[in-house]
């Protein structure tokens, strides 16, 4: 076989580089077995699945699974569950990290300043067993903060971790105060790149601080800002397992039932584990969750001139 | 890229522009205005976290009779010693203690073996190899077929199941690829090929010595997911000797169970506000560790974000 030359140029370097593929060799065994293997196995979604045959000898029954799913009496509750807390949350979090950057960039007490971000930032390390942990004794409608308060104001004391109509609210006000900090970190980082040019001749302009902070500030960080919401849309069915699987109780079911969970109660803890129902919910959310992302991030491409890839 | 110096610091425009100038009335109102806000949400953020730690220094009755606002109430450190008593809490932390650091160990080393190669340029293959990885971000197995393939490999129940099948974060690998690509020149990377260094030397005694700051980012990453996450643990893990602290927080905060036996508190037995205590005392232990260390780190965090960001 005669090599064209920049095939023999190929040849050469992957000769050359032999170590490099060798230390990428353990890597990618291990991308084979714990993420494409799998992949593959996510073919019971399209099967019976019997214990005794295995993935790949059980008999295949097309869309069997998926029809069962969409036509049961919780497609419709979980998918709208999952939709109204993911949107709910994007938009219920998405002023306020903003906020916190336009105001913090103001300040020129450097000690406050840095006391804030210490703080603020501090949430985000808080695993979520703890922060579920901290609703459950601060909400408490007994001894917790929020019944000292409601006393204090002669009201009755909330319970918000037992009311279904609450759920929505503390669900996305606790992400907002583990995260809000955090996500500010970001727009810092855009606002000190803006030119301070525009700053000074808005000064002499005679602009004041809050003009100069509508003007330049905000629409310096919004190109950011909304490739950033764009961006999460995409992700609006991968609602958080974690958080939401802890937060759940009886009382609230009916509200906080969502994909992620749903799955796991089918697949994994019910008696009659249906391994395949468990895989094609779960691959349904998987498939739809990869094309709203290939579309959003089409998308921010287009808003901004670039996508995450 | 500037790193976390110039978010902290950002250029005082009013300081250096026009110093002299004195604010005018409006300004002085957004000044203050500003403050308010900020104090606002400085309060809103720290008030749950002084109320816990207050009530975890408070008595059992001041807890019960709900008398604890954010500041300890008859202090006491019974809700410490309940703590300290209860051994399913030392067998949590011993084992968190393990797949933190193990894993962490395990996780940089696996990433810096995959974005080593990956960071070269003139790789064949590295876009394809690249795409193998970055697609498992977008699409997974799911929850069911990865869960029986850990079966079938035989990890379930098993200490390598919390450390094996997350070796690698692609977000982490992205990141390393990113620092890796940014930072060192090639022309080092030329000039050590002509002295005839070959790639794994190179690696050895050029690259990982220039990848400090990104190494203990990612570790730092790894080590905190280690440390929070519960998911995995309660999936894949049966037995209780092998259950990781955030597991049995989640029995005690969260589900409300308390093996009431292994605390040695006869006298105490029939208090039943120290259940309560115990809770308080408990997320201040657990949440202590990486609040007490996070001021510290906390560039290396923001760093990590900020290349993830020009990627």
């Amino acid at each position: 076989m005669v090599l064209t030359k920049s095939q023999q140029k190929t040849v050469n370097l992957v000769k050359r580089h032999w170590q490099l593929y060798l230390l990428l060799l353990l890597p990618i065994i291990w991308l084979i077995i714990f993420k494409y293997v799998p992949m593959y196995g996510a073919q019971i979604a399209f099967k019976k699945y019997i214990v005794t045959k295995g993935i790949v000898d059980s008999p295949w029954i097309g869309l069997g699974n998926f029809e069962r799913f969409i036509n049961s009496a919780k497609f419709e509750l979980v998918i709208i569950n999952t939709l109204v807390l993911s949107f709910y949350q994007l938009v219920g979090s998405f002023p306020f990290p903003i906020l916190l950057a336009l105001c913090l960039n103001q300040v020129r007490q450097k000690a406050f300043k840095k006391t804030v971000q210490l703080v603020t930032y501090a949430p985000h390390f808080i695993s979520m067993v703890v922060l579920v942990g901290i609703m459950i004794q601060v909400f408490h409608p007994r001894i917790g903060l929020t019944a000292f308060l409601a006393r204090m104001l002669e009201v009755d004391a909330p319970n918000w971790m037992g009311s279904p109509s609450a759920f929505p609210h503390v669900y996305v006000g606790s992400g907002l105060w583990q995260n809000v900090g955090f996500r500010a970190i970001i727009y810092l980082a855009v606002l000190a790149t803006i030119d301070p040019t525009l700053h000074e001749a808005a000064i002499v302009d005679g602009a004041n601080k809050l003009q100069r902070m509508w003007h330049i500030d905000l629409p310096g960080i919004m190109p950011t800002a909304v490739v950033l919401l764009v961006l999460q849309t995409g992700r609006v069915l991968n609602i958080s397992f974690e958080k939401i699987y802890l937060m759940q109780n009886p009382i609230n079911i009916r509200v906080s039932e969502v994909i992620s969970t749903y799955v796991y109660k089918v697949g994994l803890l019910s008696t009659t584990l249906d391994f395949s129902y468990g895989s094609a919910i779960g691959l349904l959310q998987g498939v739809v969750s990869l094309l709203l992302i290939l579309f959003v991030n089409k998308l921010a491409r287009r808003l901004s001139g670039h996508g995450i890839w | 890229m500037e790193s976390g110096n110039s978010i902290s610091t950002p250029r005082d425009i009013d300081d250096v522009f026009l110093p002299h100038v004195k604010e005018t009335g409006s300004d002085k109102v957004f000044t203050t205005t500003n403050y308010i806000v900020l104090g606002i949400a400085l309060l809103g953020v720290m008030a749950p976290l002084l109320h816990v730690l207050a009530s975890s220094f408070s008595s059992t009755t001041a807890v019960m009779s709900g008398h604890v606002l954010l500041w300890p109430v008859d202090f006491s450190l019974d809700g410490y010693e309940a703590v300290f008593n209860y051994k399913r809490v030392w067998v949590g932390l011993g084992n968190s203690l393990f797949y933190s650091v193990f894993g962490t160990m395990v996780n940089v080393t696996m990433t810096f073996l995959a974005a080593y190669p990956l960071a070269r340029q003139n790789l064949p293959g590295r876009k394809f190899f690249t795409f193998l990885f970055l697609f498992t971000m977008l699409f997974g197995g799911g929850l069911i077929p990865t869960y029986l393939n850990l079966q079938k490999l035989g990890l379930l129940n098993t200490r390598w199941v919390m450390i094996l099948p997350g070796s690698i974060a692609i977000w982490n690998l992205l990141i390393t690829i990113t620092y890796l690509r940014t930072t060192i020149p090639t022309e080092i990377h030329d000039a050590a090929q002509i002295d005839g260094c070959n790639d794994i030397k190179y690696l050895i005694s050029i690259v990982l010595p220039l990848s400090k700051p990104i190494i203990a980012v990612i570790a730092l990453f790894y080590a905190v997911q280690h440390w929070n996450t519960y998911f995995d643990a309660l999936i894949y893990l049966r037995d209780h000797g092998l259950h990781p602290l955030q597991i049995v927080l989640r029995e005690i905060l969260v589900l409300q169970e308390m093996e009431m036996g292994d605390i040695d508190l006869h006298e105490y037995y029939k208090l039943m506000g120290l259940k309560e205590l115990l809770k308080y005392s408990l997320i201040v232990v657990a949440a202590f560790p990486i609040l007490v260390v996070y001021p510290f780190v906390q560039k290396y965090f923001i760093k990590g974000m900020m290349i993830g960001s020009i990627k």
